[in-house]
């Protein structure tokens, strides 16, 4: 079936099985490979992209299913060599080790800050609760959060 | 080198050697940017994948793949007899059995490969699997290893010739038997206890997978496939294959975290090679999340009884007798001398008048293993049972859990120590370490806070664990996998610049090897750490050595990298001597230059050193050129890092939910090379063990089936189930290591389930009158505990 979505700003369009999975689109059709895959029943977060701005796992999104809507993935966050200010944070805190979880954590934590600017530390584990670390144990993502949370304001603030 | 550019990095925190710098392969990591397996494409590539049993135990009557072989996109579905014509169907592994690569005469246990299909994409491939038909004659399994010996067990591995019964291997035994049967006659309290260290699995959050190209018109075979220990794997591929080493080459790029699981070849892989090899083509294969939590390597599944006794409030003795379930066949991980492990390291960290340990191995209907999931080979089973046995002595005394420790722990004038199990510990300040964890925690404030709340019928546990660890193994002529030593090699190479490359033979899956690596050639050669390059994980471009599992690599790597840096440097003083006109005996080093006693603004600095090392100028007598060294490193004795836990939980009376709220974890690993990595790897390995300790678990049902193939069913925590940890630290240098650094990477995944059960325990003892609960402590388990009821079984 043809498909016509828009990733990343730019519109991509194509023939698709009617079965596949998004993260199959994003992956093999767009060669985007930032996005990962970590399970078969949509516990892990290894592949949280924002649809529309909301977090959606795109294993669990068809690709028909983005008709007409815009899908942000990771490769998205550093514009023009500025790092988004969550990259900044989880390379400041030390919120990564093998680095598999991150673009699903960074995409997680973007949609949390785009609505809650000041989260607090039960907020922002709420909001990444439903994606895995097995590697950092959680607190040094919660630091880098915090971490993104102040200086994005303090830009704010500056302008 | 990638470098964050763009990153804010004030002096104080780049610092020249150890220090908290921050990492270097983060910038790849936020962007996006890592190449784990299943990234990469090659031109031709086809997909693999594997059809597995639905059964734990059954022969195969008969396989029929033409059905699948017509589907369009298959190229081609490989069985046991294709395997046979080229000798593969059956591996060795790790520990000297064999091991099925495709069943053909019966499946031993769920979730076996049968049947590896190879198609042009990974949906079709799939889609064929379901087009095999497998006539199944199902057997009666053995899921409980307890009965895996009975004499009506039905046999397992009738494959193997002589093998009569379910015994994987034969009772192995540390210790003095008879200097324990006399600590406990003579003991005043005697406590005994059985209980599970259950089986659990490792699941890196990127499963296993491999990509294996052979090139017909060079013999070469190229291989992508995140593992820990590919000069190892690349030796076994070499055997199994009956391919020429040298014309092997594996490449491991990023990893997606490793824990043990990464350690085996996999049945899956030896498919994917033969395909390529038959085909011609690159094949891909990566397991799905279900493959990996049924069919690669899980770990522990020790079924365990402890008994232990006290003198005079002394802990004296210690007896335990343990069952191995090692499932259909026996892959554990661990070096050959030792089929137990490390597990008689179990006398803990106590001055004990003697102890004795028994292990026998059985077969069950269950998938091969066992890795030791962020464990130096069964310390975390060892320690596990010691701690739990010290709170039921305690107990019994009606002591203090952390008193009685005090007075048991080996002294720090005893070390080195030789442990009655044949351990020499190196060194300890055991009393300190336990005295930092007990101020942080507030001990007893929380002793207070407890009174209170158990007065008002609230649950709150206070659990204690003490544990010492056996890790970087290891001297050669004690420790081999596979008649291979377990040694690392470092290569360092100063180029005219004064750049470095240093390759190691550890291999990286998220300890931060490119940073830590870099800032020890740093710390001994004075060179800034972003100037290092860390070569790892391809074969081609890294000396031989058997990689990052068992807390190995600061211990054994780390060691080979201040060797390797310290040559290069001992190179740059005679350098340095003929530079200044002087003799080498008369310079001294500061980190970075070489300098003349007595008149230190004569020097030279190691660029400067290095720059001459290839230039055309004068260089000393008889000196090839260059600033280059090689080693290998033979560690003289194993390390042996320590630390005191403290858990605090509560626990919901309604529903036995069991609430980790503190977590205090004071760990001595000697020398902090990147303590920031360092607390980073103690999170993680606190995390996995709160997850051992109250969720993760993989358990069967009496048919062998499965019943936590999934992340619904294989709980792992999320940030909502782990604390914010508290940490403290003690620095007693390793005597032996040329850093004083002894490992960490386990450390918290060894010594936080007991204390977090201890806690569990001691929250239900007087209230309930609980003295053990097996892991996972799961609410259901709790709370059928506190009723009185036997624990729902496992
Ligand atoms: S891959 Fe695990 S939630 Fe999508
Ligand atoms: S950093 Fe490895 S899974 Fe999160």
């Amino acid at each position: 079936m043809d498909i016509s979505t828009t990733v990343n700003g730019e519109q991509v369009s194509g023939e698709v099985e009617p079965r596949q999975l998004l993260v199959h689109f994003i992956r093999e059709t767009l060669g985007l490979k930032g996005t990962h895959w970590g399970c078969d029943t949509s516990n892990c977060g290894a592949c949280v992209v924002l649809m529309d701005g909301r977090p959606v796992k795109s294993c669990t999104v068809l690709t028909a299913m983005c008709e007409g809507h815009e899908i942000r993935t990771v490769e998205s966050l550093e514009v023009d060599g500025e790092l988004d200010p969550l990259q900044q944070g989880f390379h400041e805190r030390h919120a990564l080790q093998c680095g598999f979880c991150t673009p699903g954590m960074l995409m997680t934590a973007r949609a949390l800050l785009d609505e809650n600017p000041d989260p607090t530390d039960q907020e922002i584990r709420t909001a990444i609760s439903g994606a895995i670390c097995r590697c950092t144990g959680y607190q040094n993502i919660v630091s880098a959060v915090r971490w993104a949370a102040e200086h994005e304001s303090a830009t704010k603030q500056e302008i | 080198m990638a470098v964050v550019e763009n990153l804010p990095s004030p002096s104080t925190e780049r610092p020249i050697g150890f220090g908290r710098l921050k990492r270097k392969e983060d910038a790849r990591f936020i962007r996006g940017k890592g190449t784990y397996l299943d990234d990469i494409e090659l031109p031709g590539m086809v997909h693999g994948a594997v059809l597995r049993s639905p059964y734990a135990h059954a022969r195969i009557v008969s396989i029929d793949t033409s059905a699948a072989l017509a589907h369009p996109n298959v190229a081609a579905v490989v069985t046991a007899k294709d395997l046979e014509t080229l000798g593969l169907a059956w591996m060795p592994t790790i520990s000297y059995d064999t091991q099925a690569v495709l069943a053909g005469d019966k499946v031993r246990f769920q979730g076996q490969e049968v049947a590896f299909v190879i198609a042009t994409d990974e949906y079709s491939a799939n889609d064929a699997l379901a087009l095999i038909d497998v006539e199944y004659d199902p057997l009666p399994a053995v899921v409980n290893a307890r009965k895996a010996l009975d004499a009506d067990a039905p046999l397992i591995r009738d494959d193997k010739s002589g093998q009569a019964d379910n015994l994987a291997s034969p009772t192995w035994e540390a210790g003095d038997e008879r200097a324990t049967e006399r600590a406990f006659a003579e003991a005043d309290h005697v406590v005994s206890r059985d209980m599970i260290y259950p089986r659990c699995h490792p699941a890196p959050l990127e499963t296993c997978g491999i990509i294996a190209d052979f090139n017909p018109e060079t013999g070469q075979l190229d291989i992508y496939n995140g593992n820990q220990a590919p000069h190892a794997h690349r030796t076994v591929y070499a055997h199994v294959a009956g391919l020429a080493e040298h014309m092997i080459r594996i490449r491991c790029q990023d990893i997606g975290g490793g824990f043990g699981n990464k350690v085996p070849v996999y049945p899956g892989y030896v498919c994917a090679i033969a395909g390529s090899i038959v085909a011609g083509v690159p094949v891909k294969w990566v397991e799905n999340r279900s493959e990996n939590l049924m069919s690669t390597g899980f770990a522990r599944d020790y079924i365990m009884r402890g008994e232990m006794c006290s003198k005079d409030g002394k802990i004296t003795g210690l007896r335990v007798d343990a069952i191995a379930d090692h499932g259909a066949f026996d892959s554990t991980a661990q070096p050959t001398k030792f089929p137990a492990g490390f597990f008689h390291i179990v006398c803990g960290s106590y001055d004990l008048q003697a102890s004795h340990v028994k292990v026998k191995a059985v077969y069950s209907n269950k998938a091969p293993g066992g890795v030791a999931y962020r464990c130096s080979f069964r310390v975390t089973e060892a320690v596990y049972l010691v701690e739990r046995m010290v709170d039921a002595l305690a107990l019994e005394m009606k002591a203090d859990p952390i008193d009685l420790r005090m007075r048991s722990f080996i002294a720090a004038e005893q070390f080195p120590y030789e442990t009655t199990t044949g351990w020499t510990y190196d060194s300890g300040e055991y009393a300190k370490t336990m005295d930092v964890a007990k101020k942080i925690a507030g001990y007893d404030d929380l002793r207070r806070e407890q009174a209170e709340k158990r007065a008002r019928g609230e649950l709150m546990g206070i659990g204690v664990s003490f544990f010492t660890e056996g890790v970087g193994a290891g001297p050669r002529k004690h420790m081999d996998i596979l008649g291979l030593a377990m040694n690392d090699g470092a290569d360092l190479r100063v180029h005219p610049s004064g750049k470095a490359v240093v390759s190691i033979s550890a291999q990286t899956q998220g300890q931060g090897h490119e940073t830590t690596f870099a800032q020890i050639v740093a710390e001994e050669l004075g060179i800034p750490p972003e100037d290092v390059e860390v070569r790892h994980g391809d074969t081609d471009k890294s000396p031989y050595g058997l990689g990052t599992y068992g807390s190995r690599s600061t211990p054994v790597s780390g060691g080979a990298v201040a060797v390797v840096s310290r040559k290069v440097r001992d190179k740059a003083r005679m350098i340095a001597a003929t530079m200044l006109e002087t003799r080498p005996e008369d310079l001294a080093w500061e980190k970075g230059r070489w300098y003349v006693k007595g008149d230190p603004e004569k020097g030279a600095m190691i660029e400067d050193i290095a720059a001459r090392a290839y230039s055309g100028e004068p260089m000393p007598a008889d000196f090839e050129g260059g600033l280059d060294a090689q080693v290998i490193y033979d560690p003289p004795n194993l390390t042996y890092p320590y630390g005191a836990y403290i858990a605090v939980v509560d626990i919901d009376p309604d529903t036995g939910h069991v609430k980790v709220r503190r977590f205090i974890a004071v760990d001595d690993c000697g020398v902090r090379i990147n303590p920031m990595v360092v607390d980073g790897q103690i999170h993680g390995g606190l995390a996995e063990g709160v997850g051992i300790a109250l969720m993760e678990l993989i358990s069967f049902d009496e048919e062998g089936n499965c019943l936590n193939s999934s992340f619904m069913d294989y709980l792992i925590p999320t940030a909502l189930e782990c604390p914010d940890f508290e940490l403290g630290e003690t620095v007693t240098p390793c005597p032996h290591h040329p850093l004083g650094a002894k490992g960490v990477g386990e450390s918290p995944t060894v010594g936080s389930p007991p204390a977090i059960v201890n806690a569990v325990i001691d929250a239900l003892y007087e209230p309930h009158g609980v003295e053990h609960i097996d892991m996972p402590c799961t609410p259901a388990r709790v709370w059928a505990a506190m009723q009185g009821r036997p624990e729902p079984p496992q």
